[in-house]
């Protein structure tokens, strides 16, 4: 059976994202990538340092034409600076498909959901397919579809925290509701987490820190793989209801003092 | 001539972008160019002619979540 993951007009066949921030070097950042089996992977825009250019390149290592490249707009704390930049993203790979995401402040990371919106409206009126970051409100998510997103992209936790999923019955309610794919992006600090994620019916997850800053991160990498694999699956099996007493799993007839 | 360079004012020989691109050693980098707050299309490089104070945002791709 064919499980595709559709986002606005792309399809993938894997519900991992990736992020390519924080790894100590860029061999280290291809291999956990190819390890996870991700096919999208976030990339930021950033001025070019003039004075030292270095020899090497994110995108000598991630090849353009083998991955999605989703750039985002981190570290942007207002519309017209992530417009800004993901028009300049456009510019120069062509891509339209973008991580919008606009601070509110640079200690919880947690997004400006009026310059979000704001932002957001821009996007779309300029033909982006644009995935959103945003808090874990059902109403935001709502009203951040209805403007157009092509995926609402709500935080289990703050970025780079890896303390999992802060309101797991937020991201199920956001879901339910939803019309267009839910990723858990941010949050996620092991491969529970994204199990969990996908368990709740959330559409696919995007794991940076997680994997960047673990000891092994191939192995991190596959275990995500696994883990969101496993969440995927157990999510279109159907889990059992949950019982307050026990039911026995063997039968209780025949028994030998009967 | 002297332009601002992401964020540094800096003396240039270049006259267009397509130069300005050459002289920084970036024509295999993928890269997008700002000029005083618009967006140039790499097919206006050449046409793009460069002015006193330009303010020039010349951004690439690194890594990011």
């Amino acid at each position: 059976m064919s499980d595709v993951f559709k986002v606005g007009t792309y399809e993938f066949a894997s519900r991992l994202i990736v992020g390519s921030g924080k790894y100590k070097d860029f061999e280290t950042t291809k291999l956990a990538t190819e390890a996870s089996d991700a096919e999208m992977i976030t990339v930021a825009v950033r001025r070019v340092n003039i004075t030292d250019m270095g020899k090497e390149n994110l995108l000598d290592y991630i090849d353009p034409k083998k991955y999605t490249i989703l750039p985002n707009t981190a570290g942007c704390f207002n519309a017209e600076d992530a417009v800004r930049t993901l028009r300049l993203a456009r510019e120069a790979g062509g891509w339209d498909l973008v991580k919008l995401e606009v601070l509110g402040d640079t200690e919880t990371l947690y997004p400006n959901v009026v310059e979000t919106i704001k932002a957001a409206e821009t996007l779309v009126a300029e033909d982006f397919q644009v995935m959103v970051y945003t808090n874990d409100d059902p109403i935001v998510a709502r009203r951040l579809e209805e403007v157009g997103c092509v995926a609402v992209m709500p935080l289990g936790n703050p970025i780079g925290s890896g303390r999992g999923l802060a309101n797991p019955f937020n991201i199920r309610v956001i879901k339910q509701r939803a019309n267009v794919p839910i990723v858990v992006d941010a949050g996620i600090g092991t491969a529970s987490d994204a199990a969990k994620a996908l368990e709740l019916g959330a559409d696919a997850v995007l794991i940076n820190t997680a994997i960047a800053e673990a000891k092994d991160e191939c192995m991190m990498a596959r275990a995500m793989r696994d883990a969101v694999r496993a969440g995927r699956g157990a999510y279109l099996a159907g889990r059992m209801p949950k019982r307050a007493f026990a039911s026995a799993s063997s039968p209780t007839d025949g028994y030998i003092w009967d | 001539m002297q332009i601002q360079l992401n964020g540094e004012n800096t003396q240039v020989t270049a006259t267009n972008l397509t130069d300005l691109v050459a002289e920084l050693g970036l024509e295999q980098r993928m890269i997008a160019i700002e000029r005083n707050m618009e967006v140039v299309p790499k097919s206006e490089y050449t046409a793009t002619v460069l002015e006193k104070d330009d303010r020039i945002e010349l951004v690439h791709m690194i890594g990011g979540g």
